[in-house]
Order: structure tokens, then C-alpha cells, then sequence
């Protein structure tokens, strides 16, 4: 059986489990669709919300980050697992005990204000539509690898099965749709790690792995120190090389974790539980099933890097990185074990040029002085080429023998291996694309794992990106119909009512989502910075103002709402573009250029710090909250009476 | 609804449980994982340093072990303070 037919049956089968479920558990009532009726067990919502929460960044390029970043990527193991600590300490708790179905509702009850409510939807929105756009390309992407169609029939493929089944199953169907999704992608995402695991350390749990002996040269030298020594052969950074940037990355975890802890979809998971100690240990079951793929990660990318490298030079398996020559062309042709080179060359995420034309693949960290100074060979020869046909060309000739003259010296001055790169004959680095996401879906087939953990790898990548998105998707539905429509335009709706605005609402930001997935304006992480920046510089600090102050005013609440995302959103804006439209940025975004150095992706805990500051100096100033809201929040700080959840 | 003073005194409790679990969650991170790596680099966990090990691995089973021991300690004083379920 070919590999094109077994990704159908296992993807195939994968679908139509997720079918029966959604169709066994589709809602019936309001309380079903927004909350699965209060009835969902710990293990399993922890389970639900482990797959909700790990999205097609956390599956297929996170591991790639860690392969490429080496530690100072450790900010995404850290910030995307941290922030459930605060959500089981300072927000799960009481939420549930508040009893009702959505964040912004939580806002106006807490904050007596249809204000407050409306700029809580707005953050949300903003939020869940950013988050939801990088779910859909990863659907879309992913669909096009494994199935050989095109990206945009991919997109739409995925986003039938995501109407199908979060339309009418609401938060019930979804919620063990996730159950059944979570099972798929964690296994796809161990087995490849259990096997490669032990072919390089004979170690059976990644995470011992990591830590252990490398086994192919008997042990005796560490797994990491053995990348380490293979990386800086390349003249690449060490692997566990220290942070240059210790305040940034300091920033940029605890960004993390408070957007993490702010993230709406995340947060209505704790309303499906059925009592307050419920909510606090749900949290716990859920880092359980997050935990289970975080803590492989670091073995998959620091292991897949390996694998890689020393698939481009073969003598760094067992001694020196240059003890025999680089991979050849005639090889990757020729080995079906390399099959996957020229798979993944033609999706554009893998490319290599033979620059020299000595017929192998030279991968290296090259110099920047060596790519400047091509750089000014090939613009040199482009200008003589374009010139005019009765130009005088010989300043133009004179301009390419000078840069190639400089160029010549920077080869003779750039080192590999214990010689310049003049004296091997190496013009460049001849690896020129190696996508971060390739380290995952590619890893199976690197690893010369069987087919059928290819296909697997492919469902699970799906299920990641699907169930997230469906989890969004009804965090946007139930803002709109629940706060924009019941809270505010008309109070009186029927539950069908609802439940009907509900599906049309869900099914619009479908529409959206998909329609802004077929062109993506192509800023996904930059998108991503922006929708945990927002919501840790916006939801976070109302809901924890909400509980632990009784102080807080509605005037307080909304001025720190608007400042923190006004800020946020203007320091991303200032360095990558007003909207992410491209050119429009006021600073160039590198480091030099940062505040402090401080990253866009890093400025979410300043926001927040500027939105509890603003909130607590305008309370200071306007009229304390009446005392039906200091009974609120007096009997949402203890479970007791939790069981009557209020109905609706 | 339980009386006030005793709820006031369970709020106190919380709090207290709550900050002790916030250094502990920062010392391990944060602490651990960036801030001490470079003067920690010479103590080691297998192939690894103690900082790098807390950056990729260590402090995610720190904070499982939090979720569930503040959860336990809740359900007690939840119980002792009668407020529970």
C-alpha cells in the first residue's frame, strides 16, 4: 500500500470518529451548547482542554522553534504551560463558582456595567479571530502535505469538518470530539519520540533521553554535548548556549503565561465542570495532558536537529563532523531512505542549491560577511546583464571583478572545519530552507519510521489544528450571541432564539476565518504575539481585579481595559506595521531598534502592569461599587452554594 | 452561605496558600529556568544543567505538583472552614 493511501484511511478514520461523536453529543439547550450543561468530569475536561489548548503551533512548530532557538526557546515549554498555574490558583476557581457562561459576562456582572461587558467582547473578539486565522492555515497546510491537494482545497476541506461538527454539537459535541482528537495527536507525537529516543540514547521516555548518553558512540559522551559540539562544527550556536537577551526572555515567558491564563477559549473550559474543587483540579488534569507532549518537545527538536545534521554529513554519527564529505546529490536520489529530501523540496520547505557544483550539499551557519559580500557579486553581474545593449560596460565589468575580489577574501577569511572556506572549494551554505515545521511532520520519515506513523503523524497534526479551532470558534459564538445579542441589543431572546443566533454567529466566523485563511495576509506569528499580548495586557487583569479586589470600579476597570490594549497594540504596531499591513512600521524590527530591548512578542506584562496601575489610580478617584457587587464578589471567593449553578 | 468571619478567615487562608504557591511557581521558572541559569551552570541533571533542565523540563512537573497540591490543600480548608460543596 502506497503512503498516499494510507494517510487516507488513517486520516479518513480519524474524521469519521470525530462524526459519531459530535452527532451522539450534540446539544439540545443553551446550557448544553455554551457549557455542555455543567456535566463534564475533571479528567475528561482536562483531557478536552489539553486539546482545545494545543493548536497547530504546539504540534507541529514548537519542537521546530526548540530545534532551531536550542534554549532560548525554553520560553514556550515555560510560558505555554506556566499560565496554567495561574488560571488553577487565581481565575478557574471563582469563575466557576460565578456560575454563568461566558468572560464578557463575568466582566459586566463583576464590573455592573454594559460597558465594561462590550469592551471585554471587543478584546475577545480580537483575540479568538487572530488565534483562530492560524489554525485555519494550519489546517490548510497540513491537508495539502498529506492528501497532494492544494492548499486553498485543503482549507476548505477542513473547514467543512470544522462547520460540521462545532455547529451542531455545540460545547458538548466539542468538548468529547477533543477527548477522542487529544487521544490522536498525543499518540502521533510520542511514537516518532519513543522511537527516535532510542535509537540515539537507548533511553525509552524522551524525557530521560535528553538528559542521557548518546548511544552511538557507546554512550560515553552526552546527547546534548554531542549536539552541541556538532552545531558549533558549523559554525552554528550551541544548542545550550545561554540567552543574549536575559530581560526579553524573562518578558516574553511571562507574556506567555499571563496571555495563556487570559485566553478566553481557554478560560470558559472551567465552566463545564460541575463544582468549584472540580475547576482547580481540572486545571491540574489539564497541564496532565499538555505536560505529556510538552515535556517530549525538547527531546523531538533537539533530537530532529541532530538527525538532520548528520544527514548532511554523514561522518558527525560517530566522530569527527568532517571526516567524510557532505552528503551528495547522487545519494539523495539514489537512497530511498532520503526519499523525503526531494518530498519536502517540492512543498517549498526544504531547498538546497549545489552553489559550487562539486555535487554534495554543504550545510553550514554561513558568515554574514560571506552572504553580503555574494550578495554584492550577484547584483554586480545582474546590472551587467540588464545593462543596455550601447551602455559602456566597463565600470559595470570593474564593479563585478571588485566584489568579486571582495568576495574571494571573505571565503579566504571564513573558517569551517579547521579551514577557510576558499581552500575546500565551499562558496556558501548550500542548505538554504530548512522550515521550522518540517521538524515534526518530516520527523517519521527522517527518523525511517514506518509508513503508518507517517499517516498518523498527519491525523494527529489535524486533530491539533481542528480542535482548536472549534474551541475559538465557539468562544467568538458565544460572545456574540450571549453577550452582544441576550446582553445588550435584545435581552429578551428565547433560549432557541439564542441557540439559533449562536449557530449563525459560529457559522459567519467560519466563513471568516476560512476566507481570511485562503490569504493570509502572512503574519501568523506575528498575529499570534498579538492575540497573547492582548490577553495578557486585557482579560487577565480585569478578571483578577474582578476577584481579588473589592475596589475596583467599572470606570477603573474599563479605562485599564483600553489602556492595556491600546498600548499593547500600538508598541506591536510601531515595529511590525499599523495592522501588520508591511512597510507601514514606524521602527525597524530588530533588536537594536527595541525599547529596551524588549521584542514586540514581549510586551504583554507591560501592558498588563499599565492596565492594573491606570484601573487602580480611576478607582481611586470614582465611587466604590454598590454592595450587591460586594455580595458578588464576597460569594464567588467561596465554593459553597456552587452546586446551584444559576440558570439561564 | 457560611458566616463572615469565618469566610474572611478562609479568604486569608487562600491568600496565604496562594502567595506561598506563586514563589515557588517563580523560583522555578523564572528563579531556576533564566535568572540563576548562568550562576547555576555548574551543577548538572544528567547531560544537562540545572537551569537548562528547568527551562525545557523541570519546572512543568514543578507546576503539576503545585495544581495538584494547592487543589488538596483547598478541598482541607474548604472543609475546616465549612465552606465546601
Amino acid at each position: 500500500m502506497d503512503q498516499f493511501t494510507l494517510n487516507l484511511i488513517v486520516i479518513g478514520a480519524s474524521f469519521a470518529l470525530y462524526f459519531g461523536i459530535a452527532f451522539w453529543a450534540r446539544a439540545g439547550s443553551t446550557s448544553e451548547f455554551y457549557a455542555a450543561g455543567q456535566g463534564v468530569s475533571p479528567v475528561m475536561n482536562g483531557m478536552a482542554t489539553a486539546a482545545d489548548w494545543m493548536s497547530a503551533a504546539s504540534f507541529i512548530s514548537m519542537a521546530g522553534l526548540i530545534a532551531f532557538g536550542g534554549y532560548n526557546n525554553s520560553v514556550f515549554l515555560m510560558g505555554w504551560t506556566g499560565g496554567y498555574v495561574l488560571l488553577a490558583l487565581l481565575l478557574a476557581p471563582y469563575l466557576r463558582k460565578f456560575g454563568k457562561f461566558t468572560v464578557p459576562e463575568f466582566v459586566g456582572d463583576r464590573f455592573y456595567s454594559t460597558s465594561a461587558r462590550m469592551v471585554a467582547v471587543v478584546c475577545l473578539l480580537v483575540i479568538s479571530i487572530t488565534y483562530v486565522i492560524g489554525q485555519m492555515v494550519g489546517v490548510g497546510v497540513t491537508f495539502a502535505r498529506f492528501l497532494e491537494v492544494s492548499t486553498t482545497t485543503g482549507l476548505l476541506i477542513g473547514s467543512a469538518v470544522v462547520f460540521a461538527y462545532a455547529v451542531f454539537g455545540g460545547m458538548k459535541g466539542i468538548t468529547y470530539t477533543q477527548v477522542a482528537q487529544y487521544v490522536v495527536l498525543i499518540t502521533a507525537y510520542t511514537i516518532p519520540a519513543i522511537f527516535i529516543s532510542l535509537n540515539l540514547t537507548g533511553a525509552f521516555l524522551p524525557q530521560v533521553g535528553l538528559v542521557s548518553g548518546y548511544a552511538p558512540s557507546g554512550n560515553d559522551v552526552y546527547f546534548l554535548d554531542k549536539l552541541d559540539q556538532v552545531v558549533t562544527d558549523l559554525g552554528f550556536t550551541a544548542y545550550t548556549a545561554d540567552t543574549t537577551n536575559m530581560l526579553n526572555m524573562f518578558l516574553v515567558t511571562m507574556s506567555l503565561m499571563i496571555g495563556t491564563a487570559g485566553l478566553p477559549h481557554v478560560i470558559i473550559r472551567f465552566f463545564t465542570v460541575p463544582k468549584v474543587s472540580d475547576a482547580r483540579v481540572s486545571a491540574g488534569w489539564a497541564l496532565v495532558f499538555i505536560a505529556l507532549l510538552y515535556t517530549v518537545a525538547p527531546a523531538v527538536g533537539s533530537m530532529a536537529r541532530l538527525n538532520i545534521t548528520t544527514t548532511f554529513w554523514p561522518g558527525a554519527i560517530d566522530g569527527d563532523t568532517f571526516s567524510k564529505p557532505a552528503l551528495s546529490i547522487a545519494e539523495i536520489d539514489s537512497n530511498p531512505e532520503l526519499i523525503w529530501i526531494r518530498n519536502w523540496e517540492k512543498t517549498g520547505l526544504l531547498a538546497f542549491t549545489d552553489k559550487n557544483g562539486d555535487g554534495l550539499i554543504q550545510y553550514f551557519n554561513e558568515p554574514k560577511a560571506v552572504t553580503d559580500a555574494n550578495k554584492k557579486v550577484a547584483d554586480a553581474q545582474k546590472a551587467l546583464t540588464e545593462a543596455a545593449a550601447d551602455a559602456d560596460k566597463a565600470p559595470l565589468e570593474a564593479a563585478v571583478a571588485e566584489a568579486t575580489t571582495a568576495r574571494d577574501a571573505a571565503l579566504e577569511a571564513a573558517m569551517l572545519g579547521g579551514q577557510s572556506l576558499a581552500a575546500q572549494g565551499i562558496v556558501g551554505n548550500e542548505l538554504t530552507t530548512v522550515n521550522n515545521d518540517i521538524m515534526v511532520l518530516a520527523n517519521p520519515e527522517i527518523a525511517k519510521l514506518p509508513g503508518w506513523v507517517i499517516a498518523l503523524v498527519a491525523a494527529g497534526g489535524l486533530a491539533a489544528a481542528l480542535s482548536t479551532a472549534a474551541g475559538l470558534l465557539l468562544a467568538i459564538s458565544s460572545a456574540i450571541s450571549h453577550d452582544l445579542i441576550k446582553g445588550a441589543l435584545n435581552p429578551n431572546i428565547s433560549e432557541k432564539g439564542e441557540l439559533l443566533a449562536a449557530r449563525i454567529s459560529m457559522a459567519f466566523a467560519i466563513v471568516l476565518a476560512t476566507w481570511l485563511g485562503l490569504d493570509p495576509p502572512g503574519f501568523a506569528a506575528q498575529v499570534v504575539a498579538l492575540a497573547f499580548g492582548l490577553a495578557a495586557a486585557t482579560i487577565f487583569p480585569v478578571l483578577m481585579m474582578g476577584i481579588f479586589s473589592t475596589r475596583v470600579t467599572k470606570e477603573g476597570a474599563i479605562a485599564g481595559m483600553i489602556v492595556g490594549l491600546i498600548s499593547t497594540a500600538v508598541y506591536i504596531f510601531l515595529y511590525l506595521g499599523w495592522f501588520f499591513i508591511p512597510d507601514t512600521n514606524m521602527l525597524p524590527n530588530t533588536p537594536d531598534a527595541h525599547f529596551l530591548g524588549i521584542s514586540p512578542a514581549a510586551f504583554g506584562p507591560i501592558g498588563a502592569v499599565l492596565n492594573f496601575v491606570v484601573a487602580y489610580v480611576v478607582s481611586g478617584m470614582t465611587k466604590a461599587p454598590p454592595q450587591d457587587v460586594q455580595d458578588l464578589i464576597q460569594s464567588i471567593r467561596v465554593p459553597k452554594g456552587a452546586g446551584a449553578a444559576q440558570a439561564h | 452561605m457560611a458566616d463572615k468571619t469565618s469566610s474572611n478567615a478562609y479568604w486569608a487562608a487562600n491568600i496565604r496558600v496562594i502567595t506561598i504557591s506563586m514563589i515557588i511557581w517563580f523560583a522555578c521558572s523564572f528563579g531556576l529556568g533564566i535568572l540563576l541559569r548562568p550562576a547555576l551552570s555548574g551543577i548538572h541533571i544528567g547531560g544537562a544543567d540545572i537551569g537548562f533542565w528547568f527551562a525545557q523540563n523541570g519546572s512543568i512537573y514543578v507546576f503539576l505538583v503545585l495544581i495538584f497540591a494547592y487543589a488538596a490543600k483547598m478541598n482541607k480548608l474548604d472543609k475546616e472552614h465549612g465552606v465546601e460543596e
